[in-house]
């Protein structure tokens, strides 16, 4: 951590960026986000394995914007939300300064977004034997066994959108759930409205998501929502070899290959 | 305190719709049941809640005139999906209607003074209530002034209407176009309302000035109306905050503790001083 | 009417829990589910846990729940035909378990929905509802009630209170007209009053400020750059709105299902950045510090202007629910030290 403040304070004082975003003790000790703004605050930063919040979902809020150019400090679930929000175009590298953090604190600087690629390649996004476990028993349900697992997990949501505030690709001003004109989804919280939500939401991740966990920590209800963008990793590493963001290969289900098995666009 | 269902709409028919500007219509309601339309009663200033049954709600003004007993009118811009859904209404159907809300033009303090309106583009029907209430009580008030702009031609709304006032004597009616906005037979002013406010100096004297139109008009306007010579509590406007119920209870339309719904909509300048940006 | 104090055997809970359930009355308790702890039907006294600090959400699903549907519609060639809201098919409902925060929020709430209007739907439903507390004996590092005017042994809002006693018996204080019709489904589960107190069976909470200094404060530093410190990291979700006790803003949406369909009411919060968006694109609270603001604005001072009772209970859910641990005690107390 020694050498991830370091860098802050010299970042700050140079006026190379003005705000840090980073982590910092909250309530019980918990972790929660700061924005450094001055040098004698940098001690204030923190980092252990409770800090998983995906720091990357500030990149694009308007009102962090407005701080000035941030340097964030980032481990790996941060980069590759960097990596997919470059590809995305919504953050460009003159914008940012990366502070890739190990977990064992050490800082890892990067002078390119394709430098951040490239070290990622250490870290392939793969599912745990965990998650592969979890999926592998949903995957296994019948039909109605899915249907009434998933109504039950998803009838304890009552659409506070955490899932949605907390994720760094969940950027757009105007969500398609709040689109009216047609209305897609209802906007009430019962079994139809959930359902339709949340299958939408994960739709609209599908070969985006980053896979950490933002959405299930955000929320309130615990519900594992966070397995619907898993199973559908789970299907882009089977069937396609996926292993994470890249600069080049983005949004891996709304990009055609011609060397892609399927025909029928052909 | 009353045991019915507050959000259960009077359903009206919709008896004349007018086509006012691209877009901006008028419709003439009925209410479907007798007793209702009897028991109902209205102020200038008020609005409701109009709804296309299955679309939802929307909020707007009642346009037409406490005077004119018997039906109630609207006028709205097809814009979001209860406003597209009345679009698609003809003559005959039946929408929901609550209300009225909110408080009123305090038109019984004005008896014995001048009435100068202003209004821009759309926000000519909140004011063509209490504009229709004073002419049909002339005798209560000295001079009426109406000065309306629109960004062009088109967009000029009751464009019958207003040729009814400039054809009466007992109106002085200036209506104009921002620059360009003018078609080769046009007759009015060019320029903005602001501007055209300027030229034409109304007198302040023994004078309310009520003015209606987007929040950029109203910026402008109110030093000129300052510069003329009007106060603070001479000059009234209504405002538009986003509603949902129209009677305090949903939480979206207040401005710090000001409700707009309850407390207004209608304001005078010097109560609109008083409130947080948040408008 | 005064309150009555009786002893409740601890083996006593279960019995009168059983002849609340064979009354015919719905009743609704803390359960354990797969990932939190909330108020729902349950079938036994066995599925009911005591086993929290508060539920995630609050119990104010009893009169204002998620959806709430208005009235149904039939449309047809003819016109509209509108079926009203069967206020008389509301069923009593006994809320077991209720937190003396949690109870004390139906006030505020009561008072939002009888603002010069009855909303009939709220109050019926509330008016039908009997609330049975259960005291704090353990607090965390969230609860605030002592700071805005509650304590963990308050009966304000409870029809009947049960306070745990060292013996592991109840302390049951009854409080209402509906307290004395639940007691009197099992009057012989009610013996005379312990002579324990009741206080030195509830948990500490500090008090960290007044209400009434939280109101002088905000009304005076409604401009200051507090609110944009306090904000910062907020994401703009409505998880704070939805678990909160006194939260009370509101949609209404139409559904259709083919030519019937049903205008409904469901929870909105402050915090969404489209919650005050007008169709013109314009925006009267723009950014995130503004929705803050008027979420604590609304509570401390909007409220007690304009209808005589704060917006807030100190139960601190919005504080453990918040994904981004915006804690509502520490930035009212930064607040109450300007």
């Amino acid at each position: 951590m020694v050498d991830v403040k370091k860098k802050a304070a010299e970042l700050l004082s140079s006026e190379a960026v003005k705000v840090i975003i980073g982590y910092t003790e909250g309530t019980g000790g918990k972790p929660r986000a700061a924005f450094i703004q001055n040098v004698a605050d940098v001690e204030k930063l923190i980092f252990n394995s409770q800090c998983v919040m995906n720091l990357a979902v500030y990149l694009t809020k308007a009102e962090i914007k407005k701080l000035g150019k941030p340097a964030i400090v980032a481990p790996v679930n941060v980069l590759r939300a960097i990596i997919q929000l470059a590809f995305e175009v919504q953050i460009q590298e003159s914008d940012i300064v990366v502070l890739g953090i190990t977990p064992d604190e050490k800082l890892v600087e990067f002078q390119s977004f394709a430098a951040i690629e490239s070290y990622l390649e250490d870290f392939k996004m793969e599912l745990d034997a965990k998650e592969k476990e979890t999926l592998a028993k949903i995957s296994g349900m019948s039909l109605e066994e899915r249907w009434a697992y998933w109504t039950e997990e998803l009838s304890e949501c009552f659409k506070c959108y955490a899932c949605r505030a907390a994720c760094p690709m969940c950027y757009c001003h105007k969500c398609a759930v709040e689109q009216n004109k047609p209305q897609w989804i209802p906007v009430a919280a019962h079994q139809l409205g959930n359902m339709e939500w949340h299958i939408m939401r994960a739709m609209h991740l599908a070969g985006r998501c980053v896979n950490c966990d933002a959405c299930h920590n955000a929320c309130p209800k615990g519900i594992n929502l966070n397995f619907l963008t898993k199973l559908m990793l789970a299907d882009a590493q089977e069937q396609l070899g996926y292993t994470g963001p890249t600069l080049k290969e983005g949004n891996l289900l709304s990009t055609y290959n011609p060397n892609d098995q399927e025909n029928f666009i052909k | 305190m009353e045991e019915k269902n507050i959000y259960k709409p009077y359903l009206m028919r919709v008896e004349k719709i007018t086509l006012e500007a691209p877009g901006v219509r008028t419709f003439r309601l009925k209410f479907e049941n007798e007793e209702e339309a009897n028991a109902f009663e209205f102020k200038a200033g008020q609005f409701g809640e109009y709804s296309v049954i299955g679309e939802g709600e929307s909020t707007f003004c009642i346009a037409s005139s406490p005077t004119r007993k018997g039906y109630i009118e609207c006028t709205y811009r097809e814009a979001g999906r209860v406003t597209s859904a009345l679009a698609k209404c003809e003559e005959g159907d039946v929408v929901g209607f609550r209300g009225p809300y909110g408080n009123t033009f305090p038109i019984d303090e004005w008896k014995g003074k001048s009435l100068l309106f202003i209004a821009g583009g759309i926000a000519l029907p909140p004011m063509r209530c209490v504009i229709w209430n004073a002419l049909d009580t002339r005798e209560n008030f000295k001079d009426v002034t109406i000065l309306y702009g629109a960004k062009n031609v088109g967009d000029l709304v009751y464009k019958n209407e207003l040729a009814d006032w400039e054809a009466r004597p007992d109106v002085k009616l200036i209506t104009t176009v921002d620059p360009g906005g003018q078609t080769p037979d046009w007759k009015g002013e060019v320029g903005f309302v602001p501007a055209v406010l300027e030229k034409a100096a109304p007198s302040s004297e023994n004078t309310v000035a009520i003015v209606c139109g987007p929040p950029i008009m109203i910026k402008f306007t109110l030093p000129v109306l300052e510069k003329l010579g009007f106060t603070e509590d001479t000059i009234y406007t209504t405002l538009e905050n986003r509603m949902k119920c129209g009677f305090g209870k949903c939480g979206r339309c207040n401005c710090g503790p000001v409700y707009v719904c309850k407390d207004g909509p209608v304001f005078s300048y010097k109560q609109l001083k008083a409130l947080p940006d948040e408008y | 009417m005064t309150i009555e104090k009786y002893l409740v055997k601890k083996t006593s809970l279960p019995v009168l829990f059983d002849k609340i359930k064979a009354s015919g009355k719905v009743v609704k308790a803390p359960k354990k589910k797969s990932h939190t702890t909330d108020f729902a039907d349950v079938a036994s006294f066995s599925e009911v846990t005591d086993d929290y600090i508060v539920t995630t959400q609050s119990a104010k699903s009893v009169a204002f729940p998620r959806v709430e549907k208005l009235f149904n519609y039939v449309k047809s060639k003819d016109g509209v035909q509108i079926t009203d809201y069967a206020l008389n098919a509301i069923p009593e409902v006994v809320m077991w378990g209720v937190r003396p925060c949690d109870a004390a929020g139906f006030d505020p709430l009561n008072a939002i929905f009888t603002w010069d209007i009855n909303d009939v739907i709220f109050t019926t439903k509330l008016k039908k509802t009997t609330i049975i507390g259960f005291s704090c004996q353990n607090a965390d590092e969230n609860c605030f009630c002592t700071s805005v005017g509650g304590n963990p042994g308050s009966t304000q809002g409870s029809d009947i209170l049960f306070t745990k006693l060292s013996s592991g018996d109840y302390l049951a204080e009854v409080i209402s007209e509906k307290g004395k019709a639940i007691q009197a489904l099992a009057p012989e589960l009610f013996e005379a009053a312990p002579s324990e107190d009741k206080e030195q069976n509830l948990a500490k909470v500090d008090v960290k400020f007044t209400k009434e200094i939280i109101k002088e404060k905000v009304d005076k530093y409604f401009e200051s750059d507090v609110w944009k410190e306090q904000a910062q990291r907020c994401i703009g979700c409505g998880t704070c709105a939805f678990v909160c006790p006194t939260c009370a803003c509101f949609d209404i949406q139409d559904e259709n299902h083919g030519k019937n369909g049903h205008r409904i009411r469901t929870w909105d919060s402050c915090c969404f950045s489209q919650f005050t968006l007008h169709t013109s694109g314009h925006n009267p609270r723009p950014t995130q510090d503004r929705r803050w603001r008027q979420r604590i604005m609304h509570k401390f001072s909007y409220m007690p202007d304009r209808i005589n009772v704060y917006g807030c209970v100190g139960c601190g859910r919005c504080s453990r629910a918040c994904p981004v641990d915006m804690n509502i005690a520490e930035h009212l107390t930064n607040i109450s030290k300007m």
